[in-house]
């Protein structure tokens, strides 16, 4: 049983860097972002590591090496958003925020603790670099809306990123947000679904089916690609050849893998919220090297 | 829909809005209106033809509704919601709730044509609980103004507020209350009348026929203090004790449920700081078909219904 927290890499990826160095740099900060996030919630005996863990790379990637934004003016107008849509990521976004500087990683270690700005579900108020406070399923993507339209109006270069779940887009407001986002053609948004295929008790498809999920966000107006939502090269390739289609917002369906890629973890369901044994946090750690 | 305005004297607060809106927009850039298909309904035809760029109108979607007015806020506009009372408050409590009180998002919203006013449309269309609903919710504003004057000013100062502020915009004529001079204050009641046997407290709609029962009960030899109390929250507390310890008893009287609006705030108070007997006049229950005006006087929120109530509390008072 380790006793120290990882200590995770702090900063941008230097975007001049060659790729392969840049992708070389992602992966050790995807691995350290993980392994904090596996340690916060078994310090905190709370979380959801399943949904953490298959997000980790794309918001690694977005964090660290994709969007506009600066810890030291965390309110610039300008600045790109990043909209947590599931909300129960918190543990993923804190440590991530807390790798791109936004505050210092020693406070992860407060995580869920009494009176903690780091809440189960993030809260922009208290933590810098949160753009909205998300919790229930489905409140995110039209938040983004409006900030992407807030862009347009401003003719701000300012570009607006959603993270939402699978299993969340059986909640009908983001329809409507879809809806409107794609009325509007607002290319400067972007959402990205991490289509692990699992809710919280089941799949997806067997819950309340989702599919053909590219062919029904393309009849709603918006341009649609798919990737490997654990390739960090594809990922960052995506990311910085927004948007897909000049004129659509970008509809991102990321395959990913619950859990991923601790093998006891991965694809298992009821990773959803289990919080990892001593054993188990070890053999995770192990895993990620 | 029902003609609620018939008599002349009588005005529609939202042409009050739609005054202050357009004024407001010009005098800040930042102010957007975000609606759900109701351009019409909300007054905003003259809004949309000044500021064609600014009216965000997301369809008929209430969450996204205040999803993407949180959105804007986020993206440094002045969101002001209009959108009718029944439905923004209930389809989108939750965003009111997470993305706005929560988050407190600099957002208005103004709830159209709440109450009884959709009349004959029924219950579905009646928003009667929407005080209710909000007042449960820490850290929004909520206002219900008496007038035109007052509708305008408060959407002023909602502008002005550091957080999400709430305000009723009725569409059932109401005379003019307020003279132009008049000052909204969030947060501060009004004493229109003067007297020591009874308060009556009351909002929106409500006001005038205060005054006017205030008005007969002089007429019969009871003294009424009449408070206008539009904002229910942050509620002037002050006022309301003074009420209770002065003159001894309280009618409260809304354009709403008894339960959970502007008399259960009130009582709130009351019940701690300073027992008297209370009235809390208000719908007891979903309303039957009417007209506005007719569903008003059923629920005996008419002037009559007001000195009813307050004898009936006054002789409570001096048993």
């Amino acid at each position: 049983m380790s006793t120290s927290a990882t200590v995770l890499p702090v900063g941008r990826v230097d975007p001049t860097l060659p790729r392969a160095q840049r992708l070389a740099l992602l992966a050790v900060a995807a691995a350290a972002i993980r392994r904090r996030e596996l340690e916060m919630v078994y310090r905190a005996h709370l979380g959801h590591v399943g949904g953490d863990m298959s997000a980790a790379d794309i918001v690694t990637v977005l964090l660290l090496a994709v969007l506009e934004i600066d810890p030291v003016m965390p309110r610039s107008p300008d600045r790109d958003r990043f909209v947590m849509s599931k909300g129960h990521g918190s543990a993923l976004l804190y440590a991530a925020l807390a790798a791109r500087g936004f505050f210092d990683q020693r406070l992860l270690t407060e995580y869920l603790a009494p009176l903690s700005p780091l809440n189960g579900h993030p809260d922009a108020k208290k933590v810098a670099g949160v753009e909205a406070n998300t919790g229930p399923l489905g409140h995110g993507l039209p938040i983004a809306v409006g900030m992407a339209i807030a862009a347009h109006m401003a003719e701000s270069p300012s570009r607006t990123f959603c993270l939402v779940g699978d299993g969340e887009l059986q909640e009908g407001s983001n329809w409507e947000a879809l809806m409107a986002g794609g009325h509007r053609a607002l290319h400067n948004l972007t959402v990205i679904v991490d289509r692990n295929g699992l809710q919280q008790g089941a799949g997806t498809e067997e819950t309340s089916r989702l599919e053909p999920l590219a062919d029904k966000s393309r009849a709603f107006g918006w341009a649609v690609a798919e990737v490997d939502g654990h390739d960090l090269g594809a990922l960052l390739d995506l990311f910085e050849n927004l948007p897909l289609e000049s004129g659509k917002p970008n509809f991102v369906i990321a395959r990913t893998h619950k859990g991923y890629p601790i093998s006891f973890m991965r694809d298992r369901v009821e990773w959803h919220h289990k919080v990892p044994s001593a054993e188990q946090l070890q053999a995770a750690l192990e895993e990620l090297g | 829909m029902t003609a609620v305005t018939k008599n002349v004297e009588l005005m529609d607060c939202r042409d009050a809005f739609a005054t202050a809106i357009e004024e407001l927009a010009a005098e800040d850039e930042r102010v957007v209106v975000v609606c759900s298909d109701s351009v019409g309904s909300s007054k905003l035809v003259g809004f949309k033809e000044r500021f064609p760029h600014r009216l965000v109108n997301v369809g008929i979607a209430e969450q996204t509704l205040v999803g993407v007015a949180a959105g804007l806020a986020n993206g440094g506009k002045r969101p002001v919601v209009s959108a009718a009372s029944c439905f923004v408050t209930a389809r989108g409590l939750e965003q009111i709730k997470v993305d706005l009180a929560y988050t407190n998002a600099k957002v208005v919203i103004c709830g159209m044509s709440p109450g009884v006013a959709y009349g004959e449309l029924g219950p579905t269309h009646h928003s009667l609980e929407d005080i209710a609903w909000l007042r449960a919710i820490d850290n929004i504003a909520i206002v219900v103004p008496a007038d035109p004057v007052e509708t305008g000013q408060s959407l002023r100062s909602a502008l002005a507020h550091d957080g999400p502020v709430f305000i009723r915009v009725s569409r059932m004529g109401v005379p003019r209350v307020y003279a132009d001079h008049y000052e909204f204050q969030l947060g501060k009641a009004v004493r229109l009348t003067d007297g020591d046997d009874a308060t009556i407290i009351a909002n929106g709609t409500m006001v005038s026929r205060a005054v006017e029962a205030a008005r007969a009960l002089r007429e019969r030899g009871i003294g009424c203090r009449v408070v206008s109390m539009p904002t229910v929250r942050p509620l002037d507390v002050d006022e309301i004790v003074s009420a209770a310890a002065e003159t001894g008893a309280i009618v409260t009287v809304e354009e709403h449920s008894v339960r959970g609006g502007l008399g259960g705030a009130v009582a709130e108070i009351v019940v701690g700081r300073c027992p008297v007997p209370m009235e809390i006049m208000g719908f007891a229950g979903f309303a039957p078909t009417g007209s506005a005006e007719w569903l008003l006087s059923h629920a005996g929120l008419t002037s009559a219904g007001i000195v009813d109530s307050t004898m009936e509390v006054v002789g409570r008072k001096e048993k």
